[in-house]
């Protein structure tokens, strides 16, 4: 089967937008997420997935170390509405408010309000293209008060 | 073939001119999973040895179908997956599903319970009853079945990293019923190999968690001659985003691999072969995945014939559950899915599915509703009693287009097999990572075709108007969580923990002995109401952890 080639010999520019693809709590579900982490690093992001099962406390450690401009939070169990308040809240306790925080996955509609008043940036349901993904994160990260 | 004179094209010819003289429409004539389709499939396309591809329903090679009459005979068993909240409440969609005809249960577990965690975990936090139901001892299982006679019921759950101690809590809980394991019938899951493949829920390392389950096939062979000790799994490959070749055969090479471990510890191949079982998905690609389910009997027939010289004519039959596709479910526009699973239900059917689950409109949200599961039900009823296609055996048999398919999926997974022996075998691929490779690709590719429009997806990347209706979703009792908790608190301290703790230590130590069968010991366990968490534990304190490298 042919493959696309992720693109590991560009130059590595500063500029280069930094993402953690994050899998918290136990939901195996990592199709999403996989394809999410690709499509960014094959859209030139610098792209760190922490892999599954992960603690809030494990990706807040991530973001912190990876020094992350983004973070997409992938969650298919029906947990976001513990998760997600846990992993901002920790972010908070850090002291970091300007990453930008975005949720993919099985989520309810009426859900998505909460979330985004918790400081959630956008919600991606099923079926999200992932460019409208791509287009968010540039232009979000580009958004943000200079470093 | 008639002889056409030399100045006359055959018809075929004229056809051919006369197509070819027709704009096609500009869009890819290939399978979901990418195989080019032919404008037209011909006697040509058929095997040279049709009779012998093909045979007869109930005989080799069981392309036709597993048993003589197959639906004439008896349908196919409509099995819907539940599972959420407390064991209550699930044992009442349980007593609902029956009264609406339903005929076997299908049994769906939280995440914690999956990973082997208690409800008290922190690493359980939030997920306690969400995705099925909440499972910590054996006090949990009995309520789950309570009012069903389990001698007559057949019960399939879905576990696989803990399924041993699973099985154990069902055997206890039947026992004190008064039901003996020789009478029980029903399916665990227990394909441990497909969740380091694509579901991903485990709880040990590959080499320990592939003994745990020979212990449990072995020990089910001796005392569950009812019982199915594994589902071998498709489902979940496909899930991930498999191409139905690659769901084919993953699967099949699992089984083969589960087979040649059991032969290993001297069991002989008829002793437990003719209770293994299959679990394959059911996409929205019709006449693939039809093709996919005949070339899979043919495969395992033919394999179980003649690499492991099976005697029995019942270890030859592929017999399968399947399920509709949930990752082609949309959130936008819902209603569409009930059209979606539909057409990939009567797939299953026409592929010669034993049972069936339909799933629910509303599932790409959140669980189900009671009403969308009935729709689901009735969705098999409609297919079963109104289209009259379970009035003749395998219907498509002998068309060329699906034979020519079931030749091509056929010769894709001998492929397949070829490079994972190539690998040293199936346990040393998936510690390669070669099918998470393969599948992660072909997971990418399609989403590449539907990001770009090649490939139409109704309601998301085309006929995008219309969207704006609500969808009444399940919503899950916040207060489940505590309940729980405090059950398994009640049951901690209602126990003898000595009895426990000293069951947990000859756990351990059989885990360390090679060569000991750890059921028993999980029995016993059981039988102390040790919790699911603690069993995990001690066995971890043993075997160690999983941790994934992650390939994307």
């Amino acid at each position: 089967m042919p493959r696309t080639a992720p693109n590991m010999t560009a130059a590595t520019s500063t500029q280069k937008i930094r993402v953690v693809v994050a899998k918290p709590g136990l939901d195996g579900h990592d199709r999403g997420a996989k394809i999410i982490a690709r499509a960014l690093r094959d859209a030139g992001m610098e792209v760190i997935y922490t892999g599954l099962h992960q603690t809030p406390e494990q990706i807040v450690e991530t973001i912190v170390q990876e020094d992350a401009d983004a973070v997409g939070l992938s969650i298919l169990s029906g947990a976001h509405m513990t998760l997600v308040p846990k992993i901002v809240e920790l972010l908070r306790a850090q002291g970091i408010d300007d990453v930008v925080v975005t949720v993919g996955g099985t989520i309810p509609a009426d859900d998505i309000p909460q979330l985004k008043e918790l400081g959630v940036a956008a919600v991606f349901t099923p079926g999200a293209p992932t460019q409208e993904i791509i287009d968010f994160l540039v232009s979000a990260v580009g958004e943000r008060e200079p470093r | 073939m008639a002889q056409t004179p030399d100045d006359e094209q055959s018809p075929e010819q004229d056809w051919r001119e006369a197509f070819e003289a027709t704009p096609e429409r500009e869009v890819p004539f290939t399978t979901l999973s990418g195989t080019p389709v032919e404008p037209l499939y011909t006697e040509a396309d058929l095997p040279d040895d049709v009779a012998g591809q093909i045979g007869f329903p109930g005989q080799y090679p069981f392309t036709r179908g597993v048993y003589p009459s197959m639906y004439r005979g008896r349908l196919w068993t409509m099995r819907q997956f539940a599972g959420f909240g407390s064991a209550e409440e699930t044992n009442e969609r349980f007593h609902y599903l029956l009264d609406h005809g339903q005929t076997g249960l299908s049994t769906a577990f939280d995440m914690p319970s999956l990973m082997g965690h208690d409800s008290d975990s922190p690493l359980s936090l939030g997920e306690v009853g969400r995705e099925g139901v909440a499972v910590d001892t054996v006090e949990d299982m009995t309520t789950l079945y309570k009012g069903i006679d389990l001698g007559e019921v057949s019960v399939s759950m879905t576990i696989n990293g803990p399924a041993a101690i699973m099985l154990a809590y069902y055997v206890v809980a039947a026992e004190r019923d008064g039901v003996p394991p020789q009478q029980l019938a029903g399916t665990i899951q227990a394909d441990i190999l497909k969740e380091y493949i694509a579901q991903k829920e485990w709880c040990f390392p590959i080499d320990p968690a592939m003994r745990i389950m020979g212990d449990m096939i072995e020990w089910c062979s001796q005392q569950m001659p009812r019982w199915h000790p594994v589902s071998i799994s498709g489902y979940h490959i496909r899930e991930a985003g498999s191409t139905a070749a690659q769901e084919l055969a993953f699967t099949l090479k699992d089984g083969l691999t589960y087979i040649e471990q059991a032969v290993e510890r001297g069991l002989d191949v008829d002793d437990f072969a003719p209770r293994l079982s299959f679990f394959f998905n059911a996409q929205i690609d019709f006449f693939e995945e039809i093709a996919k389910y005949r070339a899979a009997r043919r495969i395992w027939a033919r394999e179980l014939k003649e690499t492991f010289g099976a005697k029995n004519p019942k270890s030859l039959l592929m017999r399968f559950h399947t399920q509709t596709a949930g990752v082609s479910l949309t959130a936008q526009q819902p209603l569409n899915n009930v059209v979606r699973t539909a057409i990939e239900a009567l797939a299953g059917v026409l592929g010669g599915t034993q049972s069936l689950h339909t799933n629910s409109y509303d599932e790409a949200l959140a669980l189900p509703t009671e009403d969308a599961v009935r729709l689901a039900l009735r969705t098999q009823q409609i297919i079963a009693d109104e289209t009259g296609v379970a009035s003749t055996i395998d219907p498509l048999g002998g068309s060329y287009f699906v034979e020519a398919l079931t030749d091509k999926i056929e010769a894709e997974a001998y492929e397949y097999f070829k490079k994972i022996d190539e690998l040293g075998g199936m346990v040393a691929a998936v510690k390669a990572n070669y099918p998470q490779r393969e599948i992660a690709d072909a997971s990418y590719e399609l989403q590449q075709e539907i990001d770009s429009g090649r490939r139409v997806v109704v309601g998301v990347n085309a006929y995008t108007e219309g969207d704006g209706g609500q969808t009444a979703l399940h919503r899950s009792d916040p207060a489940m969580e505590r309940g729980q908790v405090d059950r398994l608190n009640a049951v901690r301290a209602g126990r003898d923990s000595a009895a426990v703790e000293s069951s947990l230590a000859k756990l351990r130590e059989a885990a360390a002995r090679e060569g000991a069968n750890l059921m028993p010991l999980l029995i016993d366990c059981t039988r102390t109401d040790a919790s699911e968490g603690e069993i995990v534990q001690a066995l971890q304190d043993v075997f160690g952890r999983y941790t994934e490298s992650p390939v994307f």
